[in-house]
C-alpha cells in the first residue's frame, strides 16, 4: 500500500465509507476534505445508497441552537397553556446519519453539541423549562471544503473516527464498487463479535506511540475499524490488512511525529529531529520479546501510516513542527448572536425569542397585562379564565457585553530583522503578551521568513503556548511581507467573523525583497505588500506597526499609513521602554 | 442507555482516580479539576464514579435530596415546615451526578418560573434548576473553560455558600446546594479564569500513557466492555462493591482521623515554602491527607500522606508567572525534597 495513485486513492475511501455506513455512531463519523465537485457529489450519492438506515438529517450552517436541541413551541404553548415542546435535529436524527455543510465554518456552540451528543450517545437537555435525557446516536458526515488553513474545530474532527481526500480526484478515477447493501447489512450484524488477536491489538498501540497519537478515542476508534474492515471481507477475525487498512483511514492524518523508518526511506528523513528515536526504539522492542514472529507487519503497518500522511502535515512534521491543527480555534467560545445571549442585561425589548434572545417573561406578561380584558371579550367562550397572550407582547432581555478582543502578533523573523534585533522583538512580543493575559486576551502568532508567512498559533487563550512557539522561532532568510500582511487579514475577517475584534501588531522593519509568488525582488515585493496592506485597510481593523530596525526608517511608516494603523519606533532596549510599548498598544486596543 | 463502563477498570490514570475518590469521602475539600487532552477518559470517570458511590438518604419526594437525618437547619423550605408538623418519609437514591450541558441556560442552571404553571393557572411556583439537583452530590462541568461567563459566577457565587438563592421574576426562594464541583477541560482550549480555578480543591493533570502495554490494556477493556457490557461489568463487580464498602467506610472513619502537630507543621511550612496565597491551601491539604488516611483504613495522618495529596492541592495554587518555563508540578517536587533532606 504505496504512495496512492488516484484510482486506490478512490478505492481507499470507497472502503472507509462502506465502514462508516456499517456503524455510524459507532466509528463517530467521517471527516471528508473535498472541495465541491461531481467527485464530493458522487461520494454523497454513494454515501445515501449505502445508507442502512432511513434517518438522513442535513445540519445547515447557522442552525439556532434552538432547532439543534428542541425548545417551545410557542404558537402551540400559548395557544393551549400548556408546555409544547418540538424535538431538535439532533434528536431526530437517532439512528441515522448527519450530515454536516461546511464543517470548517459551523460555530462552536453548534460543535459543542454534535461532541456531546457523539461521546453519550444521548443529549441531556436542560433550557426553558425542561430537563430530559434523550436518544441521539448518530454518525456524522463531515463535509470540509479542504481549504489551506481551514479546519474543521478539533474537538470534532477528533472524535470523527474516518478521514477521507477527494481533493485531487478526478470524476474519470471514481470506479464503480462492488459494495452492494447485503454485504453492509450482514457486516452491520456481525462486525461486533469479531475477534482482535493480542498481537494486533500490540501492533495497534505500538503505532499509535510511534506516530505519537495519544487519544485514547483515537485507538478505539481505529479497534472498532478494524473489526468493522474484516466483517466487510466476512471474516470473524482480524488480520494485519485489516489493521493496515484502518491505520491508513483513522490514524494517518492524526500523527504528530514522524517515527524512525527503514533505512531505504532514511535520506527524506534527514531533518527528522532525534528525541523520537529512543521512544520508538522503546515501542517496539516489547514486541519483539515477546512475540518476535509478528514484528514484521508492524514497520510496513507506520510506512502505510506516513504515506498517507497529509502532504502539509507531513511537512511541518519534517520540520520538527507540532502540527498546528491541534486547536484550530482555541478559546474562542459564543458566536456573532452572543450579545443577545450574555453580558449585561441592560433592559428589554420587543422581540421574537426564537432568534436566539432569551424571552422575558414578567416583561412579556406585563406587555399582555393591559389588553387581557379587552382579548377575553374577543376570545372563544372556552379561553375565557385564560391568559390572553399574543406574539406581539414578547418582551426580549438585551445584554450588552465587551467584544473580546484578539492580539494577532505578526513578527519579522527574516534575516535583516534577526540581524538587527531579533531578540529585542521577542521580549517585547513577550511584553505584550504578559500585557494580553491580563487583559485574558485572544492571542495568534504570525511569522514570515523564507518565502512565506505562516500562521504559527492561530487564536488561543494559552499563554504557554504562544510563549512556546514564540520561543522556537526560528530567524533568517527573506522578508516576504506582502505574503504576512496578506495572511493577517484573512486571519482578521476569520476573527471578525467569530464575533471578536482583531488588533495586529506588526514587528519588522518594513523592509520587504520576497514577492507573493516567492521570488526575490525589493520593487514588485514592495508593490505587493503595499497592495496587501490596502486590503487589510478595507477591513477598518486597528493596526499599530512597531519599527524593528535599529534607526526609525521610513519604509516601516509607509507600511503604518498603508495599513491604516500606529507607527511605533522600537525604543532602546530598556524594560521602560518596552513598557511604554505595552502601553501604546494597550492604547490602541 | 448501556450502563456506564466500571470505575475500577479504568486503566492508569492513579491520580485522577484518587482525586475523586477523595472528594467522595470529604466533599469538603472543593471541587476536582481534571485538566488533560482530549479522549483521555475524563468523562468516562466521572459518570463510572457516580455508578460507583453508595447510595444515600433522602426525604422523599424532596426535590432538594434533603437529608433525613440531619437537623432542619440544612433544609429547603418545605422539609422545614414539614418536619416541624410529622416525621417525613424517607428512601434511598444514587448519589447524583449533575451534568451542567454546555448551552444550558442560566434559568435552568439556578431555577426559575415555571413557566406552564405560570400560564396556566397564572401561580406563581419555583422550578428547581440543576444546583438543586446537585445537592449532595456531584456537579460535573465538561470543557468547563469554555462556560460562559454569567453561569461561572452563579456556580461560584453557589458554591462558596452552599445555599442557592433566587432573586428573579417575583421570585424569592432560598434553598441549600452543597456539591462536588467536578470540571473537566482541554488547557489547549483556554485557560481557566484564576478565581474559579482557586475554587477547586484539587486538580490533576491526566495524560495518555506511554506504553504498549497499557494502551493495549485500554483497547482491550474497552473491546470487552463494549462486546458484551453487561457481563463485563458483572467481571468487575467485586472490585466495585470493594471499592464503594472502602469509600462507605473512609466516610464514616474519615471524622475520627487525628491529625498531629507535626503533621500540622509540615503542611503549613509547605505552603510557606510554596508561597501559596492564603489559608485555603493548608485546610484543602489536612482535609485531603485526612481523606486519604481514611480511605487506607488508618485513624492518624501522616506527612506521607500530605505528601502524597500535595501536588494535586497546590499546584493550581501557587502565584505563577505567566513566563516561568518550570511547571508547578515541578517546584512543589524541589519543595517537597528540600524538606526531605533538612
Amino acid at each position: 500500500m504505496m504512495p496512492s495513485s488516484a484510482s486506490s486513492q478512490w478505492a481507499l475511501a470507497e472502503a472507509a465509507l462502506a465502514a462508516f455506513s456499517v456503524a455510524p455512531h459507532a466509528l463517530g463519523g467521517i471527516w471528508v476534505r473535498s472541495p465541491p465537485g461531481p467527485v464530493r457529489t458522487l461520494f454523497l450519492e454513494l454515501a445515501e445508497d449505502w445508507q442502512l438506515s432511513t434517518i438522513a438529517k442535513r445540519i445547515p450552517l447557522h442552525a439556532q441552537e434552538s432547532r439543534l436541541l428542541g425548545g417551545i413551541e410557542l404558537t402551540q404553548t400559548l395557544a393551549t397553556g400548556k408546555l409544547h415542546w418540538e424535538s431538535g435535529l439532533l434528536a431526530q436524527s437517532h439512528g441515522g446519519v448527519v450530515t454536516l455543510t461546511m464543517a470548517e465554518r459551523v460555530q462552536r456552540q453548534t460543535i459543542a453539541h454534535l461532541c456531546s451528543a457523539l461521546d453519550a450517545g444521548s443529549l441531556t437537555l436542560a433550557r426553558e423549562g425542561l430537563s430530559q435525557t434523550v436518544p441521539a446516536a448518530f454518525g456524522i458526515i463531515a463535509l470540509d471544503e479542504g481549504l489551506e488553513g481551514e479546519q474543521p474545530q478539533t474537538a470534532l474532527t477528533e472524535r470523527l473516527g474516518l478521514r477521507v481526500d477527494l481533493g485531487n480526484l478526478s470524476i474519470h478515477d471514481a470506479l464503480s464498487s462492488d459494495m452492494d447493501s447485503a454485504n453492509l447489512r450482514n457486516a452491520q450484524a456481525r462486525w461486533a463479535a469479531v475477534t482482535l488477536d493480542d498481537a494486533l491489538v500490540e501492533a495497534l498501540a505500538a503505532t499509535t506511540l510511534a506516530l505519537g497519537i495519544d487519544s485514547p478515542r483515537a485507538m478505539v476508534l481505529t479497534a472498532r475499524l478494524i473489526k468493522i474492515l474484516a466483517a466487510l471481507e466476512g471474516r470473524s477475525e482480524a488480520i494485519d490488512a485489516d489493521l493496515e487498512r484502518a491505520v491508513v483511514m483513522a490514524l494517518a492524518h492524526r500523527s504528530t511525529r514522524l517515527p524512525e523508518l527503514p533505512p531505504e526511506n532514511a535520506d527524506e528523513e534527514a531533518r527528522e529531529p532525534e528525541p523520537q528515536d529512543e521512544q520508538t526504539e522503546e515501542t517496539e522492542s516489547p514486541d519483539n520479546q515477546e512475540q518476535p514472529e509478528i514484528t514484521p507487519p508492524l514497520d510496513a503497518v507506520i510506512e502505510a501510516a506516513i504515506a498517507h500522511i497529509p502532504p502539509g502535515l507531513l511537512a511541518s512534521l519534517r520540520q520538527g513542527h507540532q502540527p498546528r491543527g491541534k486547536s484550530s480555534s482555541g478559546g474562542k467560545s459564543g458566536t456573532q448572536q452572543r450579545h443577545k445571549q450574555r453580558g449585561r442585561p441592560v433592559g428589554t425589548e420587543a422581540g421574537d425569542p426564537r432568534r436566539g434572545s432569551r424571552l422575558n417573561l414578567m416583561a412579556t406578561l406585563r406587555a399582555a397585562a393591559p389588553w387581557q380584558t379587552l382579548r377575553r371579550q374577543q376570545a372563544a367562550a372556552d379561553r375565557q379564565g385564560q391568559l390572553q397572550i399574543k406574539p406581539s407582547d414578547f418582551r426580549t432581555t438585551r445584554f450588552r457585553h465587551r467584544r473580546e478582543s484578539t492580539t494577532l502578533f505578526v513578527v519579522d523573523a527574516s534575516g535583516s530583522a534577526a540581524m538587527h534585533r531579533m531578540a529585542e522583538a521577542k521580549g517585547a512580543v513577550e511584553l505584550l503578551l504578559a500585557d494580553c493575559y491580563s487583559r485574558r486576551d485572544s492571542v495568534a502568532l504570525i511569522a514570515f521568513r523564507g518565502d512565506k508567512a505562516e500562521l504559527l498559533l492561530p487564536p488561543t487563550r494559552s499563554l504557554v503556548r504562544a510563549k512556546k512557539a514564540l520561543a522556537a522561532l526560528p530567524g533568517g532568510g527573506g522578508t516576504p511581507l506582502a505574503h504576512a500582511v496578506e495572511l493577517t487579514t484573512l486571519l482578521s475577517e476569520q476573527i471578525l467573523r467569530d464575533g471578536a475584534t482583531p488588533t495586529a501588531v506588526f514587528l519588522t522593519d518594513g523592509v520587504a525583497n520576497i514577492a507573493r509568488d516567492g521570488t526575490p525582488g525589493r520593487q514588485r515585493a514592495k508593490e505587493e505588500a503595499m497592495t496587501a496592506a490596502k486590503h487589510f485597510r478595507a477591513l477598518n481593523s486597528r493596526a499599530l506597526v512597531i519599527d524593528a530596525s535599529p534607526r526609525a526608517q521610513q519604509k516601516a511608516r509607509e507600511l503604518a499609513d498603508a495599513l491604516g494603523g500606529q507607527y511605533l519606533a522600537m525604543p532602546q532596549a530598556d524594560a521602560a521602554g518596552m513598557r511604554n510599548i505595552g502601553r501604546s498598544a494597550e492604547a490602541v486596543n | 442507555m448501556a450502563a456506564p463502563y466500571p470505575f475500577t477498570a479504568i486503566v492508569a490514570q492513579q491520580d485522577m482516580k484518587l482525586a475523586l475518590l477523595i472528594a467522595a469521602v470529604d466533599q469538603g475539600v472543593g471541587g476536582v479539576l481534571i485538566m488533560g487532552d482530549r479522549g483521555t477518559g475524563k468523562s468516562t470517570a466521572i459518570r463510572a464514579l457516580a455508578a460507583l458511590l453508595p447510595k444515600i438518604p433522602v426525604v422523599a419526594n424532596c426535590a432538594y435530596n434533603c437529608d433525613p437525618e440531619r437537623a432542619t437547619a440544612g433544609h429547603c423550605e418545605s422539609c422545614q415546615q414539614e418536619k416541624a408538623a410529622a416525621p417525613k418519609k424517607t428512601t434511598t437514591v444514587s448519589i447524583p451526578v449533575v451534568d451542567l450541558p454546555l448551552g444550558a441556560t442560566e434559568d435552568r442552571v439556578i431555577g426559575a418560573l415555571d413557566i406552564e404553571r405560570a400560564l396556566h393557572a397564572g401561580e406563581k411556583a419555583f422550578e428547581p434548576g440543576l444546583l438543586a439537583r446537585a445537592h449532595r452530590g456531584f456537579l460535573y462541568i465538561d470543557e468547563v473553560n469554555l462556560l460562559e461567563d454569567h453561569i461561572v459566577d452563579a456556580l461560584l457565587d453557589v458554591a462558596a455558600s452552599g445555599e442557592n438563592v433566587v432573586e428573579r421574576e417575583g421570585l424569592s426562594i432560598r434553598h441549600p446546594a452543597r456539591f462536588v464541583l467536578v470540571g473537566s477541560g482541554n488547557p489547549e482550549e483556554g485557560e481557566l479564569r484564576p478565581q474559579l480555578l482557586d475554587r477547586f480543591g484539587l486538580s490533576v493533570d491526566v495524560a495518555t500513557p506511554q506504553d504498549v502495554a497499557s494502551r493495549v490494556e485500554i483497547i482491550r477493556q474497552r473491546d470487552r466492555y463494549e462486546q458484551d457490557p453487561d457481563s463485563f461489568i458483572k467481571q468487575w463487580r467485586r472490585k466495585e462493591s470493594a471499592q464503594r464498602r472502602r469509600i462507605e467506610q473512609a466516610r464514616l472513619q474519615v471524622a475520627l482521623v487525628s491529625t498531629p502537630d507535626e503533621v500540622l507543621e509540615f503542611a503549613a511550612s509547605l505552603c510557606l515554602q510554596l508561597g501559596t496565597d492564603g489559608l485555603r491551601g493548608e485546610l484543602t491539604l489536612l482535609r485531603a491527607g485526612r481523606a486519604l488516611a481514611a480511605l487506607n483504613k488508618k485513624d492518624i495522618i501522616t506527612c506521607d500522606d500530605i505528601r502524597s495529596v500535595a501536588p494535586m492541592v497546590l499546584r493550581h495554587r501557587l502565584r505563577r508567572d505567566p513566563l516561568d518555563e518550570s511547571g508547578s508540578d515541578s517546584r512543589i517536587a524541589r519543595v517537597l525534597e528540600s524538606m526531605e533532606a533538612s
